[in-house]
């Protein structure tokens, strides 16, 4: 096993292969709608809406390690502020991007600014509180629709195309799914991912060193809060319909869970772990529900053997 | 019902609420204080407490009947069962992960916590079970308001498990080695103290003190529910914030002030009793902001 | 006028005073150290000196400015490098990924040039990288380069620690215990390279130093304190010859001798 595993990353390491692998998958992406049927796209769908949220997380905690336990908060903050103004302002769908894009930032922002100094474990406990608060907040609001939520937000259309069946919809996705990935490679090969690196592995020395902590942590969260919201805005017209319930500390454990699993702070990990969260419990629908269970206890013996996740380490 | 009554009847509400927090936070803090441990997993060691204890209390119901001998027995036993537990999670999960990054650690707690809860949810199918007792509702009436002798007498049972807590810490040996090893942990191992036998029973403490909420609350409220542990870890958590974490006294005393704070809280005209967790979440975001150490914590200069 | 200047300066924790009323300073271009006993406070100096600690009362100017109850990483950017007394590298960075976070403070890219990846942020990359390695040939370390940090001998990590604090381009460098845990070839390494940074790059050097002998090879003034005071300042041989330095310090090491 560990053989395999050493033979396989050397041989992942190397640009030539790493090019053609991601070639390749990128071509099966590409066609898969070719070959399956609905009930494949929209599994892949979800994939590569999981993908992009857990790149979004992995920014925070994989990057910058912080925990963040309410990170379906922003996600919800994105998916409302598109369900609001599409539905109830007749905004269209591609404007309300940028506008949840600000919104969400500015969640991450408030939030963060005054707790990302705080210890890490004061800090996990301020990102649940905060996320349950938008829940509630959403679930209190008449605005929001109340416990009920949103319904009938309108499926956008691109050069008066409408976006209306599901392989438009897995296309969707699968572009924010890569871009996605172009955005976290860009960031932690850069100036910004190695400050991560550095307060995450001893912020006294980062911080001696001439970083400001409070700053890069910051970034970490606030661009992390984008990726949610950008996520969001999509969910939102694809469903057509969403209610706090989405919004549970459940959904930001379970964006956490496809981060650890693949292992944090690595694109390919983090992708895989994505994969796994939403086609195990496709897998394994007897379980019924023993399946959220077996998820935990594997991500219980994940921690205790194998902290730095399924994907193999980088050697040196 | 005059402003006094609703003053005093929330009073009541808010005694209420402020044990079981209090109870609950108690372990939080211990063992903080003990291993810097934020143990994510004990709200669900509170909502084990209470099924445990369903379970002994409808075994044992038939010889000595619903009422206060058999929740005093089933509240004994399931304390000891889950407090037990509690050691057996600490061992497995817990103490492997000591030298790990603080990261791997909080993300391990999460994962017992999730084990927990969602094993329990599997077991009961997710549905709301029924705490059926024969206490009755009888009670003494303060003007307008009526406070039932159950509501006195829970009052009082975490009144009388606080009391002992501080007995023991403040007056038995073992407690005087819980306080040195929150203090220095490998000063204490030099001076021969079991340091993993004191944490165990710090442990064990701090789960049964839960355990014993969680029956408390069952018998309160007259049901139980796999999630019920999330909101009072949440709330626990917070009221060992206000009274500043590791501190025992401030356990009691943030839980019984977030109780009040609740309770009153939400007489407050606009803040409906649909506000009152966004309430508590907030005062514990505001404080953690600007006053991390609490009421009655100290603040420690981290050395370089 | 002094490149640091330190006044009245004091630091307590809960009651114990582990600095009392300490005054001294530290010429442009001088190679200065502080020393006393274990436990004297000296690490404490630096870092209420450099912003980790925040003092209960007293002064700092450095380079013309107060730098008091300033952030670390402000007093950092306004030129003031450090070592730790514990290695603290970024354990599994590679060496010149170590060296780069010195760099952090003297660039600017933020996450759109990353993401787009633009002229500037290219540069400044290349800028980066340039610098960092001259850093490292100057400490010796450019061939292990592309090593993980924590797989270096003792004595390398070391100087990564060095070459790090060199790439965040100060005025002032402070070195706490550099030769602790070092070999003689080392120390006497050592010794050239804290004259080189001075004499070569202009940096102006402030040491805490067990070694006694190595304080007095290279330091031009020496600040002795014991208990958080002052006791005793001046060149080698003055304080080499002060009773009081004897008696707080060497004390123990002279009923050796006897
Ligand atoms: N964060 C802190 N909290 C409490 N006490 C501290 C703290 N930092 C240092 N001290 C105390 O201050 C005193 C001076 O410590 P310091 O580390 O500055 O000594 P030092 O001179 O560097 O000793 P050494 O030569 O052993 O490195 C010691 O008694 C130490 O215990
Ligand atoms: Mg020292």
């Amino acid at each position: 096993m560990a053989n395999f595993s050493t033979i396989l990353s050397e041989w992942i390491s190397s640009q030539k292969n790493r090019m053609s692998i991601l070639l390749t998958l990128a071509g099966i992406a590409m066609f898969l709608p070719l070959v399956s049927s609905n009930y494949g796209l929209e599994v892949m769908t979800n994939v590569w809406f999981y993908v992009m949220l857990c790149l979004g997380l992995n920014i925070v905690v994989g990057y910058a390690g912080l925990l963040d336990l309410g990170y379906a908060a922003f996600f919800a903050v994105g998916a409302y502020t598109t369900g609001i103004l599409t539905s109830q302002f007749g905004v269209n769908f591609w404007l309300t991007i940028p506008i949840a894009v600000g919104c969400s930032a500015c969640a991450g922002f408030i939030i963060g600014g005054p707790t990302l100094r705080l210890r890490s474990d004061y800090l996990a406990i301020v990102t649940l509180g905060f996320g349950e608060i938008v829940r509630l907040i959403a679930r209190n609001l008449e605005i929001t629709g109340g416990a009920s939520g949103l319904i009938g937000i309108e499926r956008p259309s691109i050069f008066g195309f409408q976006l209306n069946q599901i392989v438009h919809f897995y296309y969707v996705f699968l572009i924010l799914a890569i871009l996605a990935c172009f955005v976290s490679y860009r960031l932690q090969h850069s100036r910004l991912g190695r400050a991560w690196q550095y307060v995450r592995e001893d912020e006294d020395a980062a911080e001696a060193m001439g970083i400001n902590r409070v700053a890069v942590k910051l970034y970490a969260y606030v661009i992390g809060a984008i990726f949610g919201g950008v996520a969001g805005c999509f969910f939102a017209v694809k469903m057509t319909a969403i209610s706090p319930e989405t919004f549970m500390f459940q959904q930001s454990v379970l964006i956490l869970l496809g981060v650890v699993l693949g292992g944090m702070g690595k694109i390919p990990g983090v992708v895989i772990g994505a994969f796994a969260l939403v086609l195990f419990p496709e897998v394994f629908r007897d379980l019924g529900s023993m399946r959220m269970l077996v998820f935990a206890i594997v991500m219980l013996i994940i921690m205790l053997y194998r902290p730095e996740g399924i994907w193999p380490a980088k050697k040196s | 019902m005059s402003i006094q009554d609703i003053l005093l009847q929330q009073l009541a509400n808010g005694l209420i609420l402020g044990s079981f927090y209090a109870l609950v936070a108690l372990g939080y803090t211990m063992v903080y204080g003990i291993i810097k441990l934020l143990n994510f997993a004990h709200g669900d060691l509170y909502m084990l407490g209470s099924f445990v204890g369903f379970v002994i209390l409808s075994i044992l119901s038939p010889y000595i009947g619903n009422s206060w001998a058999g929740i005093l027995c089933s509240m004994v036993l399931s304390m000891i069962a889950v407090g037990l537990f509690g050691v057996l999670i600490q061992r497995i999960a817990y103490v492997p992960m000591l030298s790990a990054p603080r990261l791997s650690i909080l993300i391990t707690a999460l994962a017992v916590s999730m084990v927990l809860y969602n094993g329990v949810m599997a077991f009961t199918d997710g549905q709301y079970l029924a705490f059926k007792t024969d206490l009755g509702f009888e009670g003494l009436e303060f003007g307008n308001v009526f406070i039932t002798y159950t509501q006195m007498i829970l009052v009082g049972a975490s009144i009388i498990l606080m009391i002992v807590l501080y007995l023991f810490v403040h007056k038995t040996l073992y407690g005087k080695a819980m306080r040195a090893i929150a203090i220095d942990q490998d000063a204490c191992r030099l001076m021969g103290i079991n340091v993993n036998k004191i944490i165990a029973l710090t442990f064990f403490i701090g789960t049964s003190l839960a355990a014993a909420a969680g029956i408390m609350a069952g018998t309160y409220y007259g049901s139980i529910h796999f999630f019920m542990g999330f909101v009072i870890g949440l709330k626990a958590f917070t009221a060992a914030v206000i009274g500043g974490i590791g501190s025992i006294p401030g356990a009691m005393l943030g839980g019984l002030l977030l109780g009040l704070l609740e309770s009153f809280g939400t007489q407050i005209p606009f803040i409906g009793t649909e506000w009152k967790d966004v309430f508590s979440f907030g005062i514990l975001i505001l404080l953690l902001v600007f006053k991390p150490t609490g009421i009655l914590g100290k603040t420690e200069i981290e050395r370089m | 006028m002094a490149l640091l200047e330190v006044n009245n300066l004091a630091l307590s924790f809960a009651g114990l005073h582990v600095i009392k009323e300490l005054e001294f300073s530290v010429e442009e271009g001088s190679i200065a150290s502080l020393i006393g006993p274990n436990g004297a406070g000296k690490t404490s100096v630096f870092n209420c000196l450099t912003g980790f600690y925040r003092p209960t009362a007293g002064t700092i100017i450095f380079n013309g400015k107060s730098i008091i109850h300033k952030k670390p990483y402000k007093i950092t950017r306004q030129g003031m490098a450090r070592t730790f007394q514990n290695l603290r590298l970024f354990k599994s960075m590679t060496v010149l990924e170590n060296v780069m976070s010195g760099m952090h403070c003297r660039s600017s890219a933020g996450p759109i040039g990353a993401i787009l990846r633009t002229g500037a942020q290219q540069k400044e990359e290349a800028e980066i990288n340039e610098f960092c390695e001259r850093c490292l040939d100057f400490v010796g370390l450019l061939a292990v380069k592309d090593r993980i940090a924590s797989n270096l001998a003792y004595g390398d990590q070391r100087r990564v620690e060095w070459a790090r604090a060199l790439a965040t381009q100060p005025k002032l460098l402070l070195l706490d215990e550099p030769a602790a845990g070092l070999n003689h070839v080392e120390k006497q390494q050592l010794i050239g390279l804290i004259k080189r940074i001075r004499d070569q790059l202009g940096i102006t050097i402030f040491l805490i130093e067990h070694d006694m002998g190595l304080v007095m090879k290279v330091s031009e003034k020496i600040t002795v304190i014991d208990y958080g005071e002052k006791i005793a300042q001046g060149n080698a041989d003055e304080i080499q010859n002060n009773s009081k330095v004897i008696e707080a310090y060497l004390g123990k090491e002279e009923d050796e001798i006897v």
